[in-house]
Protein backbone atom coordinates (compact mmCIF):
# COMPACT_ATOMS: atom_id res chain seq x y z
CA UNK A 1 0.00 0.00 0.00
CA UNK A 2 1.67 3.53 -1.16
CA UNK A 3 -0.32 6.42 -0.12
CA UNK A 4 -0.74 9.91 -1.40
CA UNK A 5 -1.24 12.73 2.08
CA UNK A 6 -2.03 15.63 0.10
CA UNK A 7 -5.44 13.66 -2.28
CA UNK A 8 -6.28 11.28 0.95
CA UNK A 9 -5.84 8.22 -1.56
CA UNK A 10 -3.79 4.97 -1.44
CA UNK A 11 -3.24 2.25 -3.79
CA UNK A 12 -4.75 -0.93 -1.83
CA UNK A 13 -3.52 -4.53 -2.41
CA UNK A 14 -6.81 -6.10 -2.81
CA UNK A 15 -4.88 -9.47 -1.71
CA UNK A 16 -5.56 -10.96 -5.34
CA UNK A 17 -2.67 -9.27 -6.96
CA UNK A 18 -4.86 -6.45 -7.98
CA UNK A 19 -3.88 -2.97 -6.89
CA UNK A 20 -6.97 -0.09 -6.29
CA UNK A 21 -6.88 3.59 -5.40
CA UNK A 22 -9.15 4.00 -2.48
CA UNK A 23 -9.77 7.02 -0.69
CA UNK A 24 -8.17 6.90 2.94
CA UNK A 25 -9.69 10.27 4.70
CA UNK A 26 -11.99 8.45 6.66
CA UNK A 27 -9.45 6.31 8.62
CA UNK A 28 -5.64 7.32 10.02
CA UNK A 29 -3.81 4.85 8.20
CA UNK A 30 -0.13 3.91 7.50
CA UNK A 31 1.67 1.85 4.91
CA UNK A 32 1.43 -1.87 5.66
CA UNK A 33 -1.97 -1.81 7.59
CA UNK A 34 -4.95 -3.74 6.66
CA UNK A 35 -8.33 -1.87 5.59
CA UNK A 36 -11.61 -2.65 5.10
CA UNK A 37 -13.00 -0.93 1.82
CA UNK A 38 -16.60 -0.06 0.83
CA UNK A 39 -17.57 1.38 -2.21
CA UNK A 40 -13.90 2.98 -3.12
CA UNK A 41 -13.65 3.95 0.42
CA UNK A 42 -11.61 2.55 3.53
CA UNK A 43 -13.88 2.64 6.61
CA UNK A 44 -11.58 0.83 9.06
CA UNK A 45 -8.66 -0.18 9.95
CA UNK A 46 -8.04 -3.78 10.51
CA UNK A 47 -6.01 -5.18 12.86
CA UNK A 48 -4.22 -8.69 13.42
CA UNK A 49 -5.46 -8.68 17.42
CA UNK A 50 -8.60 -7.93 16.51
CA UNK A 51 -9.09 -11.39 14.30
CA UNK A 52 -7.51 -13.02 17.23
CA UNK A 53 -10.21 -11.93 19.19
CA UNK A 54 -12.83 -13.40 17.65
CA UNK A 55 -10.51 -16.58 18.34
CA UNK A 56 -11.22 -15.87 21.96
CA UNK A 57 -14.72 -14.64 21.71
CA UNK A 58 -15.67 -18.23 20.36
CA UNK A 59 -13.64 -20.32 22.79
CA UNK A 60 -15.29 -18.44 25.63
CA UNK A 61 -19.02 -18.03 23.84
CA UNK A 62 -18.85 -22.27 23.06
CA UNK A 63 -17.05 -22.95 26.62
CA UNK A 64 -19.02 -20.77 28.63
CA UNK A 65 -22.24 -22.86 27.26
CA UNK A 66 -20.24 -25.93 28.09
CA UNK A 67 -19.92 -25.33 31.51
CA UNK A 68 -23.12 -24.33 32.14
CA UNK B 1 -5.39 -22.08 12.26
CA UNK B 2 -9.12 -21.38 13.28
CA UNK B 3 -11.18 -21.03 10.34
CA UNK B 4 -14.09 -18.79 9.86
CA UNK B 5 -15.47 -21.51 8.07
CA UNK B 6 -14.30 -24.49 10.32
CA UNK B 7 -17.04 -27.62 10.20
CA UNK B 8 -16.30 -28.92 13.34
CA UNK B 9 -17.34 -25.48 15.12
CA UNK B 10 -20.27 -25.16 12.72
CA UNK B 11 -21.37 -28.15 14.12
CA UNK B 12 -21.08 -27.74 17.70
CA UNK B 13 -23.22 -24.19 17.45
CA UNK B 14 -25.83 -26.12 15.82
CA UNK B 15 -25.93 -28.92 18.41
CA UNK B 16 -26.12 -26.29 20.91
CA UNK B 17 -29.00 -24.68 19.46
CA UNK B 18 -30.82 -28.15 18.91
CA UNK B 19 -29.74 -29.00 22.71
CA UNK B 20 -31.82 -25.64 23.78
CA UNK B 21 -35.16 -26.38 22.32
CA UNK B 22 -36.43 -22.89 21.35
CA UNK B 23 -39.19 -21.57 18.86
CA UNK B 24 -37.34 -18.13 17.76
CA UNK B 25 -37.70 -15.78 15.16
CA UNK B 26 -34.56 -13.28 14.23
CA UNK B 27 -34.52 -10.35 11.88
CA UNK B 28 -31.33 -9.73 10.23
CA UNK B 29 -31.16 -5.86 8.17
CA UNK B 30 -28.37 -6.94 5.31
CA UNK B 31 -28.12 -8.36 2.36
CA UNK B 32 -24.26 -9.91 3.11
CA UNK B 33 -25.88 -11.72 5.98
CA UNK B 34 -28.93 -13.16 3.63
CA UNK B 35 -26.57 -13.93 1.07
CA UNK B 36 -24.28 -16.15 3.85
CA UNK B 37 -27.61 -17.64 4.89
CA UNK B 38 -28.61 -18.71 1.75
CA UNK B 39 -25.72 -19.87 -0.01
CA UNK B 40 -24.21 -21.81 2.97
CA UNK B 41 -27.71 -23.45 3.90
CA UNK B 42 -27.50 -21.85 7.31
CA UNK B 43 -31.10 -20.69 7.13
CA UNK B 44 -32.61 -24.35 6.63
CA UNK B 45 -30.11 -25.31 9.18
CA UNK B 46 -31.34 -23.09 11.94
CA UNK B 47 -34.83 -23.72 10.83
CA UNK B 48 -34.17 -27.69 11.96
CA UNK B 49 -33.18 -25.44 15.24
CA UNK B 50 -36.79 -24.10 16.00
CA UNK B 51 -35.32 -20.58 14.33
CA UNK B 52 -36.42 -18.62 11.40
CA UNK B 53 -34.19 -15.67 10.44
CA UNK B 54 -35.42 -13.38 7.96
CA UNK B 55 -34.35 -10.38 6.17
CA UNK B 56 -35.71 -7.05 7.30
CA UNK B 57 -35.00 -3.72 5.48
CA UNK B 58 -31.19 -3.85 5.03
CA UNK B 59 -30.98 -3.25 1.56
CA UNK B 60 -30.44 0.19 0.29
CA UNK B 61 -31.43 -0.67 -3.46
CA UNK B 62 -34.67 -2.27 -2.21
CA UNK B 63 -35.98 0.34 -0.01
CA UNK B 64 -35.52 3.34 -1.76
CA UNK B 65 -38.71 4.24 -2.85
CA UNK B 66 -40.36 4.51 -6.39
CA UNK B 67 -40.73 8.58 -5.68
CA UNK B 68 -36.82 8.81 -5.74
CA UNK B 69 -36.08 6.68 -8.71
CA UNK B 70 -38.51 9.03 -10.64
CA UNK B 71 -36.77 11.88 -9.47
CA UNK B 72 -33.47 10.70 -10.97
CA UNK B 73 -35.39 9.69 -14.31
CA UNK B 74 -36.78 12.87 -14.37
CA UNK B 75 -33.19 14.53 -14.00
CA UNK B 76 -32.25 11.95 -16.69
CA UNK B 77 -34.82 13.03 -19.12
CA UNK B 78 -34.01 16.52 -18.66
CA UNK B 79 -30.27 15.72 -20.10
CA UNK B 80 -28.46 15.75 -17.00
CA UNK B 81 -26.05 13.09 -16.42
CA UNK B 82 -27.13 10.71 -13.74
CA UNK B 83 -24.49 8.52 -12.08
CA UNK B 84 -24.83 5.41 -9.62
CA UNK B 85 -24.11 1.91 -8.60
CA UNK B 86 -25.09 -0.58 -10.83
CA UNK B 87 -27.82 -2.06 -8.87
CA UNK B 88 -29.79 1.34 -8.35
CA UNK B 89 -29.86 1.57 -12.34
CA UNK B 90 -32.16 -1.60 -12.62
CA UNK B 91 -34.71 -0.75 -10.29
CA UNK B 92 -37.99 -0.19 -12.41
CA UNK B 93 -39.40 3.07 -12.27
CA UNK B 94 -42.80 4.09 -13.39
CA UNK B 95 -42.01 3.50 -17.52
CA UNK B 96 -38.51 2.23 -17.45
CA UNK B 97 -35.35 1.94 -14.95
CA UNK B 98 -32.22 4.22 -15.69
CA UNK B 99 -30.80 1.85 -17.16
CA UNK B 100 -33.11 1.84 -19.85
CA UNK B 101 -33.05 5.15 -20.16
CA UNK B 102 -29.98 4.99 -21.40
CA UNK B 103 -30.92 3.02 -24.47
CA UNK B 104 -33.27 5.96 -25.35
CA UNK B 105 -30.20 8.49 -25.35
CA UNK B 106 -30.52 9.97 -21.68
CA UNK B 107 -26.51 10.35 -20.00
CA UNK B 108 -26.54 7.55 -17.72
CA UNK B 109 -23.29 6.21 -15.80
CA UNK B 110 -22.41 3.21 -13.38
CA UNK B 111 -20.12 3.95 -11.23
CA UNK B 112 -18.23 2.28 -8.13
CA UNK B 113 -17.65 5.31 -5.72
CA UNK B 114 -18.88 8.46 -5.64
CA UNK B 115 -15.21 9.29 -6.46
CA UNK B 116 -16.32 7.99 -10.12
CA UNK B 117 -19.07 10.74 -10.59
CA UNK B 118 -16.63 13.41 -9.27
CA UNK B 119 -14.14 12.34 -12.33
CA UNK B 120 -16.79 12.79 -14.61
CA UNK B 121 -18.09 16.26 -13.70
CA UNK B 122 -14.18 17.39 -13.50
CA UNK B 123 -13.78 15.73 -17.48
CA UNK B 124 -17.27 17.51 -18.56
CA UNK B 125 -17.32 20.75 -16.81
CA UNK B 126 -20.57 21.80 -19.23
CA UNK B 127 -22.51 18.91 -18.12
CA UNK B 128 -24.67 19.01 -14.78
CA UNK B 129 -23.91 15.62 -13.14
CA UNK B 130 -25.79 14.09 -10.45
CA UNK B 131 -24.54 11.50 -8.30
CA UNK B 132 -28.04 9.39 -6.91
CA UNK B 133 -26.55 8.12 -4.12
CA UNK B 134 -27.86 5.63 -2.01
CA UNK B 135 -26.57 3.22 1.41
CA UNK B 136 -26.90 3.42 4.56
CA UNK B 137 -24.08 4.25 6.65
CA UNK B 138 -21.51 2.34 5.36
CA UNK B 139 -21.67 4.16 2.55
CA UNK B 140 -23.26 7.79 3.36
CA UNK B 141 -19.75 8.82 5.11
CA UNK B 142 -17.90 8.50 1.31
CA UNK B 143 -20.75 11.43 -0.15
CA UNK B 144 -19.81 13.25 3.36
CA UNK B 145 -16.48 13.29 2.76
CA UNK B 146 -16.36 14.27 -0.76
CA UNK B 147 -19.41 16.91 -0.40
CA UNK B 148 -16.92 18.32 2.79
CA UNK B 149 -13.66 18.49 0.33
CA UNK B 150 -15.50 20.97 -2.09
CA UNK B 151 -16.06 18.54 -5.38
CA UNK B 152 -16.61 20.81 -8.66
CA UNK B 153 -19.69 23.12 -9.18
CA UNK B 154 -21.43 21.23 -11.68
CA UNK B 155 -21.27 18.06 -9.80
CA UNK B 156 -24.06 17.50 -7.05
CA UNK B 157 -25.82 14.65 -4.93
CA UNK B 158 -29.35 13.08 -4.73
CA UNK B 159 -29.43 11.66 -1.15
CA UNK B 160 -31.36 8.63 -0.73
CA UNK B 161 -28.94 7.36 2.30
CA UNK B 162 -31.13 5.98 4.88
CA UNK B 163 -30.15 5.07 8.81
CA UNK B 164 -30.69 1.28 10.12
CA UNK B 165 -31.40 2.08 13.93
CA UNK B 166 -34.09 4.37 13.34
CA UNK B 167 -35.84 1.53 10.72
CA UNK B 168 -34.82 -1.03 13.65
CA UNK B 169 -37.53 0.93 15.61
CA UNK B 170 -39.94 1.29 13.26
CA UNK B 171 -40.17 -2.07 13.06
CA UNK B 172 -40.40 -3.08 16.53
CA UNK B 173 -42.79 -0.01 16.88
CA UNK B 174 -45.03 -1.59 13.75
CA UNK B 175 -45.50 -4.79 15.79
CA UNK B 176 -46.28 -6.40 12.86
CA UNK B 177 -44.03 -9.32 13.88
CA UNK B 178 -42.81 -10.95 16.93
CA UNK B 179 -39.31 -10.59 16.75
CA UNK B 180 -36.67 -12.33 19.43
CA UNK B 181 -33.44 -10.81 18.66
CA UNK B 182 -31.68 -8.76 15.50
CA UNK B 183 -28.40 -9.45 14.15
CA UNK B 184 -27.15 -6.08 13.13
CA UNK B 185 -24.82 -5.15 10.53
CA UNK B 186 -21.14 -5.52 10.29
CA UNK B 187 -20.79 -3.01 8.08
CA UNK B 188 -22.99 -0.38 9.52
CA UNK B 189 -21.73 -1.23 12.54
CA UNK B 190 -17.96 -0.05 11.47
CA UNK B 191 -19.33 3.50 11.27
CA UNK B 192 -21.61 3.68 13.89
CA UNK B 193 -20.33 1.96 16.74
CA UNK B 194 -22.59 -0.28 19.04
CA UNK B 195 -24.21 2.69 21.32
CA UNK B 196 -27.17 3.88 18.68
CA UNK B 197 -28.57 0.27 18.98
CA UNK B 198 -28.61 0.64 22.85
CA UNK B 199 -32.19 2.46 23.25
CA UNK B 200 -33.88 -0.10 21.10
CA UNK B 201 -32.98 -3.26 23.65
CA UNK B 202 -33.73 -1.15 26.52
CA UNK B 203 -37.06 0.16 25.57
CA UNK B 204 -38.57 -3.03 23.21
CA UNK B 205 -36.43 -5.30 25.59
CA UNK B 206 -34.96 -7.28 22.37
CA UNK B 207 -31.00 -8.31 22.27
CA UNK B 208 -29.11 -7.73 19.98
CA UNK B 209 -25.83 -8.73 18.59
CA UNK B 210 -23.31 -7.23 15.79
CA UNK B 211 -22.41 -9.95 13.18
CA UNK B 212 -19.27 -10.64 10.57
CA UNK B 213 -20.51 -11.91 7.27
CA UNK B 214 -18.51 -15.60 7.57
CA UNK B 215 -21.23 -18.52 7.90
CA UNK B 216 -19.51 -19.05 11.47
CA UNK B 217 -20.17 -15.36 12.03
CA UNK B 218 -23.55 -15.70 11.55
CA UNK B 219 -24.31 -18.90 13.45
CA UNK B 220 -22.19 -17.63 16.08
CA UNK B 221 -24.49 -14.53 16.58
CA UNK B 222 -27.37 -16.61 16.51
CA UNK B 223 -25.92 -18.54 19.33
CA UNK B 224 -25.42 -15.64 21.49
CA UNK B 225 -28.66 -14.25 20.95
CA UNK B 226 -30.31 -17.66 21.60
CA UNK B 227 -28.41 -17.46 25.17
CA UNK B 228 -29.68 -14.01 25.97
CA UNK B 229 -32.88 -14.78 25.17
CA UNK B 230 -32.49 -18.12 27.52
CA UNK B 231 -31.18 -15.88 30.06
CA UNK B 232 -34.03 -13.33 29.59
CA UNK B 233 -31.47 -10.17 28.69
CA UNK B 234 -31.50 -7.69 26.21
CA UNK B 235 -28.33 -6.25 25.82
CA UNK B 236 -26.05 -5.16 22.72
CA UNK B 237 -23.47 -7.46 21.99
CA UNK B 238 -19.83 -7.03 18.92
CA UNK B 239 -19.45 -10.65 17.38
CA UNK B 240 -17.45 -8.85 14.79
CA UNK B 241 -15.15 -7.43 17.50
CA UNK B 242 -12.08 -7.29 14.53
CA UNK B 243 -13.91 -4.46 12.86
CA UNK B 244 -16.37 -3.00 14.97
CA UNK B 245 -15.15 -0.93 17.85
CA UNK B 246 -17.63 0.14 20.46
CA UNK B 247 -17.36 3.69 19.30
CA UNK B 248 -17.43 2.56 15.62
CA UNK B 249 -15.17 4.94 13.12
CA UNK B 250 -15.22 8.29 14.65
CA UNK B 251 -13.74 10.55 11.84
CA UNK B 252 -16.62 8.80 9.80
CA UNK B 253 -19.22 9.76 12.02
CA UNK B 254 -17.59 13.22 12.36
CA UNK B 255 -17.99 13.96 8.53
CA UNK B 256 -21.55 12.68 8.43
CA UNK B 257 -22.63 15.24 11.11
CA UNK B 258 -20.92 18.15 9.35
CA UNK B 259 -22.75 17.56 5.86
CA UNK B 260 -26.08 15.81 6.61
CA UNK B 261 -28.92 16.61 9.06
CA UNK B 262 -31.50 13.68 9.88
CA UNK B 263 -35.11 13.98 8.10
CA UNK B 264 -37.94 12.10 7.91
CA UNK B 265 -38.05 9.89 4.58
CA UNK B 266 -40.37 7.19 3.69
CA UNK B 267 -39.01 3.71 2.90
CA UNK B 268 -40.46 1.33 0.52
CA UNK B 269 -42.59 -1.15 2.25
CA UNK B 270 -42.72 1.21 5.53
CA UNK B 271 -44.58 4.63 6.41
CA UNK B 272 -42.42 7.70 6.65
CA UNK B 273 -39.79 7.04 9.17
CA UNK B 274 -38.68 10.23 11.17
CA UNK B 275 -35.46 11.37 11.06
CA UNK B 276 -34.00 8.42 9.19
CA UNK B 277 -32.94 9.79 6.07
CA UNK B 278 -29.65 11.69 5.89
CA UNK B 279 -30.10 15.60 4.00
CA UNK B 280 -27.42 18.12 2.83
CA UNK B 281 -27.38 20.78 5.57
CA UNK B 282 -28.18 24.16 4.14
CA UNK B 283 -24.56 25.12 3.82
CA UNK B 284 -23.68 22.47 0.90
CA UNK B 285 -27.50 23.20 -0.59
CA UNK B 286 -25.42 23.99 -3.80
CA UNK B 287 -24.70 20.41 -4.16
CA UNK B 288 -28.14 19.14 -3.42
CA UNK B 289 -29.46 17.73 -6.57
CA UNK B 290 -33.03 18.25 -4.95
CA UNK B 291 -32.84 22.00 -4.55
CA UNK B 292 -30.67 22.56 -7.40
CA UNK B 293 -33.04 21.24 -9.91
CA UNK B 294 -36.51 21.83 -7.13
CA UNK B 295 -38.03 23.33 -10.84
CA UNK B 296 -37.15 19.94 -12.91
CA UNK B 297 -38.83 18.18 -10.19
CA UNK B 298 -41.74 20.24 -8.61
CA UNK B 299 -43.79 18.24 -11.40
CA UNK B 300 -43.18 15.10 -9.18
CA UNK B 301 -44.87 16.59 -5.44
CA UNK B 302 -48.02 15.52 -6.17
CA UNK B 303 -48.11 12.57 -7.46
CA UNK B 304 -48.26 9.15 -5.78
CA UNK B 305 -46.46 6.10 -7.11
CA UNK B 306 -48.25 2.99 -5.74
CA UNK B 307 -46.62 -0.19 -5.86
CA UNK B 308 -47.35 -2.87 -8.77
CA UNK B 309 -50.24 -4.74 -8.49
CA UNK B 310 -48.75 -8.49 -6.99
CA UNK B 311 -45.61 -7.08 -6.56
CA UNK B 312 -44.43 -8.61 -2.69
CA UNK B 313 -41.50 -6.62 -1.79
CA UNK B 314 -43.02 -3.90 0.72
CA UNK B 315 -44.05 -7.10 2.76
CA UNK B 316 -40.89 -8.92 1.59
CA UNK B 317 -38.59 -6.01 3.14
CA UNK B 318 -40.91 -5.54 6.60
CA UNK B 319 -40.11 -9.61 6.91
CA UNK B 320 -43.75 -10.79 6.74
CA UNK B 321 -43.37 -12.38 3.38
CA UNK B 322 -40.67 -14.47 2.53
CA UNK B 323 -39.13 -14.38 -0.77
CA UNK B 324 -40.79 -17.49 -2.65
CA UNK B 325 -44.73 -16.76 -1.10
CA UNK B 326 -44.90 -13.55 -3.74
CA UNK B 327 -46.88 -14.90 -6.42
CA UNK B 328 -44.33 -13.23 -8.92
CA UNK B 329 -41.28 -14.55 -8.03
CA UNK B 330 -39.88 -16.96 -10.14
CA UNK B 331 -42.54 -16.80 -12.93
CA UNK B 332 -42.94 -12.82 -14.02
CA UNK B 333 -39.78 -11.87 -11.90
CA UNK B 334 -36.25 -13.07 -12.17
CA UNK B 335 -33.03 -11.27 -12.20
CA UNK B 336 -33.70 -11.12 -16.11
CA UNK B 337 -36.87 -9.43 -15.71
CA UNK B 338 -37.04 -7.63 -11.80
CA UNK B 339 -40.24 -6.56 -11.42
CA UNK B 340 -39.56 -5.07 -7.88
CA UNK B 341 -36.19 -3.87 -6.26
CA UNK B 342 -35.74 -7.16 -4.10
CA UNK B 343 -35.06 -8.72 -7.40
CA UNK B 344 -33.15 -6.74 -8.87
CA UNK B 345 -30.40 -5.98 -6.41
CA UNK B 346 -27.76 -8.33 -5.36
CA UNK B 347 -28.19 -7.15 -1.62
CA UNK B 348 -32.03 -8.20 -2.05
CA UNK B 349 -33.78 -10.64 -0.50
CA UNK B 350 -35.43 -11.83 -3.97
CA UNK B 351 -32.47 -12.30 -5.85
CA UNK B 352 -30.38 -14.14 -3.46
CA UNK B 353 -33.02 -16.53 -3.02
CA UNK B 354 -33.68 -17.36 -7.31
CA UNK B 355 -29.90 -17.12 -7.20
CA UNK B 356 -28.88 -19.96 -4.55
CA UNK B 357 -32.43 -21.93 -4.87
CA UNK B 358 -33.81 -21.76 -8.02
CA UNK B 359 -30.43 -22.46 -9.89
Amino acid sequence: MTIDAKTSHAQVDYGDGTARTVNVSLVDVKVGDYVLVHAGFAIQVVERKEAEETIALFKEMLGAAGEA
Amino acid sequence: MFELRDKAVADEIVRKLKDARVHLRFMHVCGTHQETLVRHGLDAMLKGCGITVSQGPGCPVCVTTAREIEEAITLARRGYTVASFGDMLQVPGRAASLAQMKTEGCDVRMVYSIEDAVGIAKTHPSKEVVFLAAGFETTAPSTAAVIASSPPKNFSVLSCHRMIPPALEAIMGMGELRIDGFIEPGHVSTIIGLRPYQPISREYHVPQVVAGFEPLDVLMAVWMLVQQVQAKKAIVENEYVRAVKPEGNVKAQAVMRQVFVPGDVAWRGFPVIPKSGLFLKSEYSGFDARLRFADVLAGLAGESFPELVGCRCGAVLRGVCASSECPLFGCQCTPQTPLGPCMVSREGSCRIEYTYQKK
